[in-house]
């Protein structure tokens, strides 16, 4: 086990380590020099010189990656060549915003997506089982950005229940929490029919087993047979992919930031692909793409302790 | 496999069998159709700007209304489908080529080829689509180009991790051995014998994959991102749609409705198509 959880988190660092040089290798690959690219036509050659030396780019490519990795163990990403801020402290600012979204979403399409395949494991094929099958693929097929827009459109512009725009006044929970719902709802709505899938099909196979039948022989109440046997132990492959879902919406949550003007990581990156911002892209999609590695790498760990049978396939390379 | 005329008679009886399935390849054929057509079917051209008319409602002159240049929502709408049916094409058959190649390179070459493949693959997976895209439109600025090269990068793996996968289950059975042992060279063992295998379950995928291409390309374009203005897209009627959205809800209304109908209507018709050509694939999902 331990020798597996070794493998594969080296080839998880392996490969954010590819992938971060590689993005370091394309930000300098770009035609035209950096410097004059931020700067703008305006900008004097005594400045552009200057703005390449104190961002280091008038040094070779390895010593730039070299210095950028040195300053990535210490923590220090850079700063922020417009403001003089530091990277890590912008990224830091805007994270939380994104973390508790993504929470929220992913908490909200567990509570409506767990019962919901738990229904239709135990009604199979019944009307709100084929209506669950049909609405889980619908949900996870529509673009979140079109579902954004549409609550943007009806729930927040035209009915106005909820805020069209930001995070909600600091240090007011309430005002907060309002200004949460839509965006949570147009990024978990994809993954409440998703969750429902996979908690119907590992309830479905669980419901088989042994141990199940033997607690309806004891007569026990099919509730507690459910609630207590079965769905707990059909939970645990669900929870797993709930790992990776918070990795994947940390990135799919931009979408929902930019229709709803919330601050995150997804509205800074976006920011700063608009202005060419290089330190701030490279921080946060570093950032994203880290807990996107790591979250799988955490769920590819969590199911090998469950199933020795895919620790076998995954070690060999399948 | 070899009849294409039984191939489509399996496929349409399949179909009749799953009014889902039947839904979505209507779907699909009806919004085909309207985007291939939309030269002769839309009323005005899509970029002409007529600026006493702007952001009105729905009308008989102009059935989904006016953006806010005074173009006509519904023309744009239908030539938007011919920028996503552009880079669906492009995008999805260049990765799906590439994908087979190197696929099947991974799936009989060499171990150490094998392996360095697949850390390949993996590392352009654990990149999030999505930022990946906007780096490098960061890197290189925005136009449709761009987003068919993030969308071939980004699906590569995909199709090649399936074709690796059934390649090296194919290479363990009898037929190919008893092939192998004939003298056959792997040439003749890939057209022969692992391409026609392979073809199925690589056009089911590149059915499902559809949605998420459009998707892509969309999404790009409503963050200004993909091509470039005046051009319709349906992401850049959203976008426009976006910016005024408190003067005329509109255009969000008709930028969005294709998006969706053709996102469902092709995972469904994909759904269903799996079905009928690989059950197995079904019981993986789960």
């Amino acid at each position: 086990m331990l020798r597996f959880i070794v493998r594969r988190g080296l080839l998880s660092l392996l490969i954010l380590f590819l992938a971060v040089s590689l993005m370091f290798g394309m930000i300098h690959m770009v035609p035209g020099d950096p410097a004059t690219v931020m700067l703008g036509p305006k900008a004097t050659p005594e400045m552009k010189a200057e703005f390449s030396r104190r961002l280091g780019l008038d040094q070779p490519l390895a010593v730039q990656l070299g210095r950028f990795y040195a300053g990535l163990a210490r923590g220090d990403l850079g700063e922020d060549p417009f403001t003089n801020r530091e990277v890590t402290v912008i990224v830091w600012e805007q994270l939380p915003y994104t973390l508790v979204l993504v929470l929220v979403a992913i908490g909200g399409a567990s509570l409506l997506g767990i019962p919901l395949g738990c229904f239709s494991a135990i009604r199979r094929n019944s009307l709100l089982d084929r209506l669950t099958a049909v609405m889980s693929v619908a949900f996870i097929a529509i673009p979140s950005f079109v579902v954004a827009l549409y609550l943007l459109l009806w729930l927040a512009v035209k009915w106005r229940w909820f805020p069209a725009m930001g995070a909600g006044e600091s240090g007011n929970l309430a005002d907060q929490a309002h200004h949460l719902v839509l965006p949570a709802i147009a990024l978990g709505l994809g993954w409440v029919g998703y969750i429902a899938r996979m908690v119907r099909a590992s309830m479905l196979e669980v419901m088989e087993e042994n141990h199940i039948r033997t607690a309806r022989a004891f007569g026990l109440p099919e509730r507690t047979v459910i609630v207590h046997y079965a769905l707990r132990i059909a939970m645990l492959p669900t929870v797993t992919i709930l790992g990776m879902g918070i990795g994947t919406m940390l990135s799919g949550a931009l979408f929902a930031e930019i229709v709803f003007s919330r601050p995150g990581i997804g509205k800074l990156l976006y920011e700063a692909v608009l202005t060419r911002n290089y330190p701030i892209v490279m921080g946060s999609v570093l950032v994203t793409t880290g807990f996107f590695v790591l979250s799988t790498l955490a769920s590819d760990i969590i199911n090998a302790m469950l199933d020795p049978r895919l620790r076998e396939r995954q070690g060999s390379g399948e | 496999m070899s009849k294409p005329r039984g191939l489509i008679a399996h496929t349409w009886s399949g179909l009749k069998k799953d009014p889902l399935g039947m839904a979505g390849f209507v779907l699909v054929s009806i919004i085909l159709l309207l985007t291939i057509l939309a030269p002769w079917l839309a009323p005005y051209d899509p970029l002409d700007v007529n600026v006493h008319n702007r952001l009105s409602g729905p009308s008989a002159a102009h059935w989904l209304g006016t953006d806010q240049l005074g173009r006509d929502i519904l023309s744009r709408v239908l030539y938007g489908g011919q920028v996503a049916l552009k880079v669906s094409l492009v995008a999805i058959s260049v990765a799906m080529a590439i994908g087979l190649l190197l696929g099947m390179l991974a799936g009989l070459g060499p171990r150490w080829l094998d392996r360095v493949l697949v850390i390949g693959f993996d590392t352009v997976r654990s990149f999030p689509t999505i930022m990946f895209a906007l780096a490098i439109v960061a890197l290189t600025g925005p136009s449709l180009n761009t987003v068919i090269g993030v969308i071939i990068i980004t699906s590569i793996p995909v199709y090649a991790r399936v074709v690796r996968t059934q390649t090296r289950a194919l290479r363990q059975r009898d037929f190919i051995l008893a092939e192998r042992a004939m003298g056959a060279s792997t040439g003749r063992i890939l057209r022969d014998h692992v391409l026609p295998n392979i073809a199925a379950p690589l056009f089911i995928l590149a059915s499902m994959d559809v949605p998420a291409v459009v998707g892509m390309e969309a999404g790009l374009s409503f963050l200004g991102l993909g091509v470039s203005p005046p051009t319709p897209s349906w992401g850049s009627i959203l976008n426009d749609g976006y910016s005024y959205l408190r003067n005329s809800p509109w255009p969000i209304i008709a930028g969005g409705i294709p998006l969706i109908a053709v996102t469902l209507g092709f995972t469904f018709f994909g759904e269903s198509l799996r079905d009928i050509f690989d059950p197995k694939l079904r019981s993986k999902d789960k």
